[in-house]
């Protein structure tokens, strides 16, 4: 499964304090074109795995295969340069920037040329975020920020889009702005792993589905078969079924 | 009542000015209060004094127009600007670093204030306590005016306080590395996210806080005297400008600094030179009584 994946994590043990670990050998492999979701209830460890993944997170054991090389241990700004972004849950954009400068800064990498074009092409995809760009990050609504939380991970044209719960604190009209967003960058070739707690959105937009629970795999396969998998719904949601999927 | 307290008050103004930015930027960047940041400043002194003495051996060591110092002091000043921010890194390297992985802000706050003393001490044991001077050269006061008189070292002074000042507003505002020190100052965490070498913009901090410190430190040499206590009694100022302007904030610590220095001197002339040290003290807690963020301040 994971030969050839664009990610391959395997046997991750990782956690805030040595010795109480929160994913306790969990492993997901993402091919390049895919969106993948990480599903399961809460404290499965799905926000961990991802922030391991990214650099946040001290990895006690496993390995952590990003694009042919191992990534453990690297620092989080060296895993930008290598095309992996991601958009935390919270305070995920410079709350005391414009706009522009939020969108300049995540472009740093990127030469001149290349920056501005960037920059362009999220001023297409998000024309609010235009119509806005002097203004400073912190006045924005929680939808338009995690839209610029969302272009600025997009600034770098990454490989791959890790986002963590971008629906948390949305309403469901907003929560479906982003999704059709993700559905739209889907479109330019992303590969995206998206950590969601909303089941039913994430399935119907992913192609393939991770359940965590304690640190652990629980299931997975194709999108559609989770969905409809009485004993992730069960998994999920403990004795009241159904709502989420 | 004369106007003269203006200019004294503009002269000190400036020199505060400079040693907050530096705190104001290292507070801000690596959140804690820098007790060691006065001590910077007596050390940049010293390193320029020791190092002019060795440059004076080549260098003519005559003065320059109607300066009190001369090429030597210049050349050393500028290795000593870089010296003092090697200093700043190598307790960082030594210290603080360290004490960053495990510890809070209060540890490294009295980590800093054992430092401070280490550092002070060490000047008192290689230069003794006894004010030295860069030059013994009497300066003649330029009158400018409604009784106003300035020596041509304290106009150098206020100009060069304007170029250091200037140029670190362009940076901090218009360079890449700014942007990314305004970043980790907001969120260290993202910054890493987004891209930016946090352990670089620490490291670029450092550098520049001592650099200024060492400015502060000559411009205070020259116009003052030189002694070991002579950044550490600057602290209380320091904090009162940077915490008056607004932690993190370059024009806030600007800002305070003129007012602290101007403060200071009308205080000196209107109750006494002995309250001196009270009026920077009276400042702080009226700032935080009052605007807590200070004026040009963003986070509470």
């Amino acid at each position: 499964m994971s030969a050839g994946a664009l990610l391959a994590v395997n046997g991750l043990v990782a956690g805030y304090e040595m010795g109480v670990p929160i994913l306790r050998g969990a492993g997901i492999a993402i091919h390049g074109g895919e969106i993948v979701a990480l599903l399961g209830p809460n404290g499965a460890g799905k926000s961990t795995l991802v922030k391991a993944i990214a650099g946040l997170v001290p990895v006690f054991a496993g390995s952590l295969r990003f694009d042919g090389q191992e990534i453990r241990g690297a620092l989080a700004h060296t895993l930008v340069q290598r095309g992996l972004s991601f958009v935390p849950q919270t305070e995920n954009v410079f709350t005391t920037m414009t706009i522009d400068e939020n969108l300049q800064l995540s472009g740093h990498v990127l030469a001149k040329s290349a920056r501005a074009r960037q920059i362009a092409a999220m001023y297409g995809l998000f024309p609010d975020l235009e119509r806005q760009r002097r203004l400073v990050a912190g006045r924005l609504s929680g939808g338009q920020r995690q839209m610029l939380a969302i272009a600025r991970a997009l600034m770098i044209e990454p490989k791959l889009l890790m986002l963590d719960e971008p629906s948390a604190g949305l309403s469901p009209k907003l929560t479906a702005a982003v999704f059709g967003k993700l559905a739209e960058i889907r479109k330019t070739g992303v590969t995206i792993l998206l950590v969601e707690q909303n089941a039913r959105a994430a399935l119907a937009l992913a192609d393939r589905g991770y359940v965590l629970a304690e640190g652990q795999n629980r299931h997975e396969g194709a999108a559609p078969a989770l969905a409809s998998d009485p004993a992730v719904a069960h998994l999920y949601l403990g004795s009241s079924v159904a709502t989420a999927l | 009542m004369t106007l003269q307290f203006l200019a004294d008050g503009l002269v000190m103004g400036a020199m505060t000015a400079l040693g907050a930015i530096g705190l104001t930027l290292t507070y801000s960047i690596l959140r804690f209060a820098n007790f060691t940041h006065g001590d910077l400043i007596s050390w940049g002194a010293y390193l320029t004094l020791t190092l002019a003495a060795i440059i004076g051996m080549v260098l003519p060591s005559g003065s320059i127009g109607p300066f009190s110092f001369g090429w030597p002091i210049v050349a050393a000043g500028l290795v000593a600007m870089l010296l003092t921010g090697l200093l700043a890194l190598a307790l960082d390297y030594l210290l603080f670093a360290r004490l960053r992985r495990h510890g809070t802000a209060i540890i490294l706050v009295i980590a800093s204030f054992g430092a401070s003393l280490a550092l002070r001490s060490l000047l008192e044991f290689l230069y003794t306590p006894s004010p030295i001077y860069f030059s013994r050269e009497l300066q003649i006061a330029i009158p400018l005016g409604a009784g106003v008189r300035v020596t041509p070292d304290q106009l150098f002074t206020l100009g060069l306080t304007a170029v250091l000042v200037g140029v670190m507003h362009l940076l901090l505002t218009r360079s890449h590395i700014g942007r990314a020190m305004r970043a980790v100052s907001e969120n260290p965490a993202l910054a890493g996210i987004v891209g930016i070498d946090v352990a670089a913009v620490v490291r670029t901090t450092w550098l520049m806080g001592g650099a200024l410190a060492c400015a502060a430190g000559v411009m205070l040499g020259l116009t003052v005297q030189i002694r070991p206590y002579m950044g550490s009694d600057l602290l209380l100022p320091l904090f009162a400008a940077a915490i008056l302007g607004g932690i993190g904030s370059v024009p806030g610590a600007v800002v305070g600094g003129l007012i602290v220095g101007l403060a200071e001197s009308l205080g000196v002339q209107l109750i006494g030179a002995n309250y001196r040290a009270a009026i920077a003290f009276l400042l702080l807690l009226l700032v935080l009584l009052l605007k807590p963020t200070g004026l040009f301040g963003v986070r509470p």
